[in-house]
């Protein structure tokens, strides 16, 4: 553990000629060490995430309303199903070939006086389960996003994913992939 | 391996010491190398049936090959008839490590536990008496399985006749914490399998995912998309206390803890490139976890010597590849996904794909020699160690 000891002087020494020589003093011995464990080594000592967690622009995502569970409502999943959305590979971006889905929904929300909508978001096998499961919600979120956007009450949209637990093509082509990544919507009525 | 830790630690006090002097990234590798050590020769006699089967089995995947008695570094005898009785000595000092008659329990459990003297013998932690629990699934649903490690005495512990997912043991209890999509919504809950009382503690709109209780069983992280956007978060273990840990528009997923509970490591994506980052249980920033020479990586697992995180690459096929937990060059080991340490921080179990399902399959990390759960049934994956 000597070594241990001269580190530590060696580091608080430090500190302090920073102190010294430059920086302004900060109040009190507030001079923080290094964690011995973590922020270890090389370039993962200081590099943050280079704009993936600015608090200024925190997710964009609009919050889930609470009062709507749709295991409690009337779930009509014929009414939209021709505007099924598919993605493309590992991606949640609304592709512009199928923005005229969006719109069509959006209408159908705006015009059908109060009715709710559950978006389902599904993904293909090729991605682990976890990986699936939440790559999957934000391709409903980022649908959800699309018809705020476009006028929709976001107060009545809720989301959920499946990940790679509900493909509707099982043959592990490449057409089977593509139909399987796609968020279906789901028009909810009260009981 | 003791040496070699202390060894590590050395390393990283040295790293740390240079990186305050220099400011400048400084390279150093680490004395461990998974992958890349050799099987230590044991020879056995006098053991059969089922006895044999454990003790090869339990052996193997903690990093030992069967030879004849003049190759063998450790040589194992016995007999197994009613009860098991087991010696076991080193042929190169000639000094005898374990004579032993077992009584009680199973043979089973006296043959585990006859592997578990010798390895405390050459001062190992053996595995002999611990569980897993994984996802047991038919076409549209599943439900949570618990058994050995080698898939003896398996029990599946719900039937909800739901989509499932990702069991996680909650500290050293007999409880579990998982999601499941029995209310419609993916939802958290914990499970006592004791008393075998259940307890949503995530139910929140949106998708309630991936559970990881801390090591001390106190806390649990999650990822939750009730905020519109899909982050982690943080709660007691009763679900009280949340406290959001990142703010992001990616999918974060499938978190997992460092061992003193301080630091929360997790698969995002930085730049459209899917990483693996850290971030304090206290709060802030996140920090990414560099995982150099793979690509896509996932479903970390920090081993509880905090020395290592092993985790899925995704590049054509899935890989199980081990990275030092302060991040730096990544090993990759065996072709498949969502491993978990082993108390021990030696072998890990993971699922592989194959024939339109999965199978769990054990991995010791320095020997990379691999034997699959035979034993467990159907389809079977997302694997947590008890630890």
């Amino acid at each position: 553990m000597k070594l241990n000891k001269l580190v530590y002087l060696l580091v608080v020494a430090l500190a302090f000629t920073g102190g010294v020589t430059g920086c302004k003093k900060k109040p009190g011995h507030t001079t923080p060490l290094p964690n011995p464990r973590g922020s270890g080594s090389g370039d993962t000592a200081t590099e943050p995430p280079s704009g993936t967690f600015d608090p200024n622009n925190p997710g964009g995502g609009v919050p889930l309303p609470t009062d709507i569970d749709p295991s409690n409502m009337n779930q009509n999943r014929e009414a939209l199903a021709a505007h099924t959305v598919h993605f493309a590979y590992d991606s949640a971006a609304i592709r512009s070939s199928e923005q005229g889905h969006v719109e069509a929904v959006a209408s159908y929300m705006k015009s059908s006086g109060g009715s709710a909508l559950l978006i389902e978001g599904h993904c293909d096998e090729r991605g682990t389960e976890e990986y699936n499961r939440a790559l999957g919600e934000r391709r409903a979120l980022a649908l959800r996003n699309e018809l705020i956007k476009l006028g929709a009450d976001g107060s009545k949209i809720v989301t959920r994913s499946f990940g790679k637990d509900r493909r509707i093509d099982t043959s592990e082509s490449e057409s089977g992939h593509a139909k399987n990544r796609r968020g279906e919507f789901v028009v909810l009525t009260p009981k | 391996m003791k040496l070699k830790c202390l060894l590590s630690v050395a390393v990283a006090l040295g790293v740390l010491g240079m990186q305050a002097w220099a400011q400048q990234g400084i390279v150093i590798e680490k004395q461990v190398t998974p992958g890349q050590e050799k099987p230590i020769p044991v020879n056995l006699s006098g053991f059969s049936g089922e006895a044999l089967e454990v003790i090869q089995f339990d052996l193997y995947v903690q990093g030992f090959t069967f030879t004849g008695a003049d190759a063998a570094q450790y040589l194992l005898s016995g007999s197994a008839n009613g009860n098991l009785t087991g010696r076991a000595s080193d042929r190169f000092n000639k000094s005898q490590l374990v004579n032993k008659s077992y009584t009680g329990g199973s043979l089973r459990r006296q043959a585990h536990a006859f592997v578990d003297d010798f390895l405390k013998a050459i001062n190992r932690q053996g595995i002999g008496g611990t569980r897993i629990a994984f996802k047991t699934s038919s076409k549209s649903s599943g439900e949570i399985g618990v058994a050995d490690f080698d898939g003896a005495n398996k029990q599946t512990v719900t039937s909800d006749g739901a989509l499932v997912a990702a069991p996680e043991w909650i500290g050293s209890r007999l409880a579990l914490a998982y999601t499941s999509y029995k209310s419609g919504n993916a939802d958290i809950y914990t499970h006592d399998l004791t008393g075998g009382s259940r307890k949503a503690i995530a139910r929140y709109p949106g998708s309630n995912m991936s559970p990881a209780p801390s090591p001390d069983g106190s806390k649990v992280a999650m990822v939750l998309s009730k905020s519109g956007a899909v982050d982690l978060y943080v709660a007691n273990i009763d679900g009280s206390g949340l406290r959001q840990l990142t703010k992001t528009r990616e999918d974060d997923s499938a978190p997992c803890w460092s061992p003193d509970g301080q630091w929360i490591c997790f698969a995002t994506k930085i730049n459209e490139r899917r990483a693996l980052c850290k971030v304090p249980v206290s709060g802030g920033p996140a920090q990414r976890v560099a995982t150099s020479g793979v690509s896509n990586p996932s479903e970390p697992d920090w081993s509880p010597d905090g020395e290592w995180i092993v985790f899925t690459a995704q590049m054509g096929g899935f890989s199980i590849c081990v990275v030092p937990a302060t991040g730096g060059a990544a090993t990759v080991l065996v072709d498949g996904e969502d491993p978990s340490w082993s108390p021990n921080s030696r072998t890990v179990v993971y699922a592989r794909r194959g024939g339109g399902r999965y199978t769990l399959s054990l991995l010791d990390v320095p020997t990379k020699q691999t034997k699959d759960i035979s034993r467990l049934s159907g389809s079977n994956s997302q694997p947590s160690w008890a630890r």
